[in-house]
């Protein structure tokens, strides 16, 4: 086995870990569990910066990947306290049963 | 070494994304991707991004994923309830076309990408010196503009978390 690890192979990983997080995205019927997709998918997108920034040896990658995180929390506070409001207001978290903006 | 490293945690990445996706109950979703985010650091590390890594751990798997466990906690959140139901044809239909939009998507990616020495641990470092230096020089508007966003994210969050909404 070579030491090296191609490039090629974290970017690899972090399509799949992207892709898996679109696939909860659609198929998760928990608001919870759909915004851990979100969380997800963030993850994969800092992933893919830190490979750059290890190819090109620049700090850069890490930089936009720490932005991604400071926003990520952001919005994990003001989404799971949107996710509280819905709760207090329709005692449930599915989001089949919060439609009613689409009649 | 590092590719063993490397297999290893991005193994226990993929399986704990799966299980993320599968999982019915949030809590257990929360707990996996706890798991991806813990092997990420080790990988950010392999990389050579030593504040990322601490960052990883200390944001991400501490601060958001204790507000995840929180509020489902606080909510009760039982397991999901499937509200459709989809034949066996279409579910290892379904597999099937993943494994190979994956295989596609890591063939172009192999194709696309130019040959490089590849990653060897401490071929490059990323030290909280350089990270720092940079973030206060170059992304000084950037960071300063954070500031504002996590101030309105606060307040956001204080307001829409009220009583009387």
């Amino acid at each position: 086995m070579p030491n090296a690890v191609p490039l090629s192979w974290y970017l690899i990983l972090s399509a799949i870990l992207f892709g898996l997080g679109v696939a909860g995205f659609i198929f998760r019927r928990n608001i919870i569990t759909v915004f851990m997709s979100i969380e997800l998918m963030l993850n994969a997108v800092n992933l893919s910066f830190v490979t750059f920034s290890y190819e090109f040896k620049q700090v850069d990658g890490h930089i936009y990947s720490f932005f991604v995180m400071v926003v990520a929390a952001a919005e994990a506070a003001v989404g799971l306290a949107i996710i509280l409001t819905v709760f207090k207001n329709r005692a449930t978290l599915m989001i089949d049963d919060v439609n009613s903006m689409k009649y | 070494m590092t590719a063993v490293i490397f297999l290893i945690f991005a193994a226990i990445a993929v399986f704990c994304g799966i299980s993320l996706v599968v999982q019915t109950h949030p809590i257990a979703s929360a707990l996996s991707l706890v798991g991806v985010m813990g092997s990420l650091a080790v990988l950010y590390l392999l990389l050579g991004g030593e504040f990322i890594a601490a960052a990883q751990l200390i944001v991400y798997a501490g601060a958001i994923m204790v507000l995840f466990v929180f509020v489902i906690m606080l909510l009760n959140s039982g397991a999901e309830t499937p509200t459709f139901q989809t034949s066996t044809f279409v579910k290892y239909l379904g597999i099937v076309l993943l494994v190979a939009f994956l295989g596609l998507i890591s063939f172009i990616i192999q194709a696309a990408l130019p040959k490089t020495e590849g990653v060897v641990f401490g071929g490059f470092q990323g030290t909280a010196a350089d990270v720092g230096r940079k973030l206060f020089t170059s992304y000084l508007l950037p960071f300063e503009v954070t500031s504002v966003l996590i101030l309105i994210a606060l307040v956001g969050a204080i307001v829409l978390a009220r009583k009387e909404i």
